[in-house]
């Protein structure tokens, strides 16, 4: 579980995060949506160690990592996983070597060991057969589950991911989304999303805050956010045309 | 302000490469890695132009004596002495400052746009020492190319001379032989090690602290290369200053 109190960050005079407070479950998807330029990134950057906050905690299952040494934030970071909006795979490596990379790393782990979890791991997110491409030979969507793959080849307690669906087909989009909520549930992680995708919103928001402008403007689940009257949040989540019909219906079945 | 800024930023760094190292199996391939890109890689462009300098520079002291009374072994003691007190040394380390530094601000940068190195950071990696360090020891290798410029130059001399009429093969092997001073070889090393470090380390800075885009990283490659030249000359001369003054 991350617990975030009163989070405030800034860059020079912007202030971009304005006193955020909420907490993420263990095992559920959290969703974090805004516009662009909300505050979304820095907000992640923050959970992620990235960048600090001037004021505010944020604990871990526990640990405020304000209190921890600098080799005590690099084990918490080992426990952390990230899929990153372009994927940030390593362009020498092979997908292979993205995913053993991190075992290479931290772990004592033999080779055939190691080899044995990539294959596990690279199996978990369907793909078979790329193992000895580079990220430059693979489509978007591959990158994407490469990037899965490695985030949780460790075994992370929390899985952190910065607009996953960006730059996908609607599809793939959506079997990225359940593949994410899968291994949550599977290893029991904590996962905070940040998403522009509604469908990802609707799909797998099981929890949801919304930002806007550094605030923390709203929170509540895929359900709830159907039933809110925070002009800010159904005027971000049914700007098109489809999800007011969409909404306008729920209402008339509701009434 | 801004450059009291960068130069702070840049010994933070400094001490940030040897912090926290990387695990060692994994630091000693790219150590390998490295030195195949860093110094045997820049092989080739170093001797076509160790080669071509050593002739120009055995050519145009030729065509300055015109004296009969001024030996023609002086040419060959005026190719060695320059090529070994600066062109092999700085010249070289000019080159490869736009060779090498140019492709380590570029890769580091591409790095950084592509938050490749915040998915280093995340691992709980110290990506400063992963991308560094290895840098850095790869170029101590770097005195071993100078080594092979001034050889090549002082043989481009030798051909220029000898070939070109300009100095008998004699003449020119006993002016290589005058006064010889050892030291100076030493002087060029010294300065040869001081010049690897600012290459490795120049353009790695420019590389980890850009911000934008694509446009950018072409943007601090060039600007690596400026103030990476632009160090060179300097303490080039600060260390002659010291060394021989």
């Amino acid at each position: 579980m991350i617990e975030v109190e009163n989070i405030h960050k800034s860059f020079g005079d912007t202030h971009v995060l304005k006193g955020i407070t909420t907490r993420f479950e263990q095992g559920k998807t959290n969703l974090v949506i805004g516009q662009s330029g909300s505050g979304k990134t820095v907000f992640l950057k923050c959970l992620l160690g990235l960048f600090e906050p001037e004021q505010g905690q944020i604990c871990y299952n526990g640990k405020y990592y304000s209190e921890l040494s600098i080799n005590e934030r690099r084990d918490l970071r080992q426990e952390m996983g990230m899929v990153f909006q372009g994927s940030a795979l390593f362009d020498s490596m092979t997908v292979e070597g993205n995913v053993m990379f991190p075992l290479d790393m931290f772990t004592k782990q033999s080779k055939a060991e190691m080899q044995e979890r990539v294959d596990f791991v690279l199996e978990r997110v369907n793909l078979i057969d790329a193992h000895k491409k580079f990220p430059s030979e693979i489509s978007g969507g591959m990158k994407k589950r490469v990037a899965i793959a490695r985030a949780i080849v460790m075994n992370p307690k929390y899985l952190f991911c910065d607009e996953p669906n960006s730059g996908l087909d609607p599809k793939t989009a959506i079997l990225i989304d359940n593949l994410i909520q899968e291994i949550t549930k599977e290893y029991n992680i904590t996962t905070v999303i940040n998403t522009h995708d509604m469908n990802s919103v609707m799909e797998i928001g099981e929890k949801i805050i919304f930002l806007k402008d550094g605030y923390k403007e709203w929170e509540g689940t895929n359900k709830e956010i159907f039933k809110t009257d925070n002009e800010a949040v159904t005027n971000f989540v049914y700007s098109s045309e489809l999800f007011k019909k969409v909404r306008q219906m729920y209402i008339e079945e509701r009434n | 302000m801004k450059y009291l800024e960068a130069i702070g930023k840049y010994f933070i760094m400094i001490y940030e490469v040897f912090r926290k190292p990387t695990k060692w199996p994994i630091m000693r391939s790219l150590i390998l890695k490295e030195i195949d890109e860093l110094i045997f890689g820049s092989l080739g462009i170093i001797i076509f132009i160790s080669f071509f300098i050593g002739g120009v520079v055995t050519i145009q002291t030729a065509l300055n004596l015109n004296s009969p009374l001024i030996p023609k072994s002086l040419i060959g003691f005026a190719t060695r002495q320059s090529v070994i007190l600066e062109f092999a040394p700085t010249f070289t380390s000019i080159i490869m400052a736009g060779k090498v530094g140019s492709y380590i601000t570029s890769s580091i940068g591409t790095m950084k746009v592509t938050e490749q190195i915040d998915a280093l950071e995340v691992m709980g990696i110290n990506s400063v020492n992963y991308l560094v360090f290895p840098k850095i020891i790869a170029m101590l290798a770097y005195p071993f190319a100078v080594a092979i410029a001034m050889y090549v130059g002082i043989l481009g001399g030798w051909i220029a001379g000898a070939f070109g009429g300009y100095a008998p093969s004699g003449e020119f092997v006993k002016g290589l032989q005058l006064d010889f001073i050892p030291f100076h070889v030493t002087y060029s090393f010294i300065k040869t090690i001081v010049f690897a470090f600012i290459i490795a380390t120049i353009p790695s800075f420019h590389g980890l602290y850009m911000k934008g885009g694509a446009l950018e990283v072409g943007k601090a490659s060039t600007t690596s290369f400026v103030w990476t030249s632009v160090v060179i000359i300097i303490l080039n001369y600060i260390l002659t200053q010291l060394l021989l003054g």
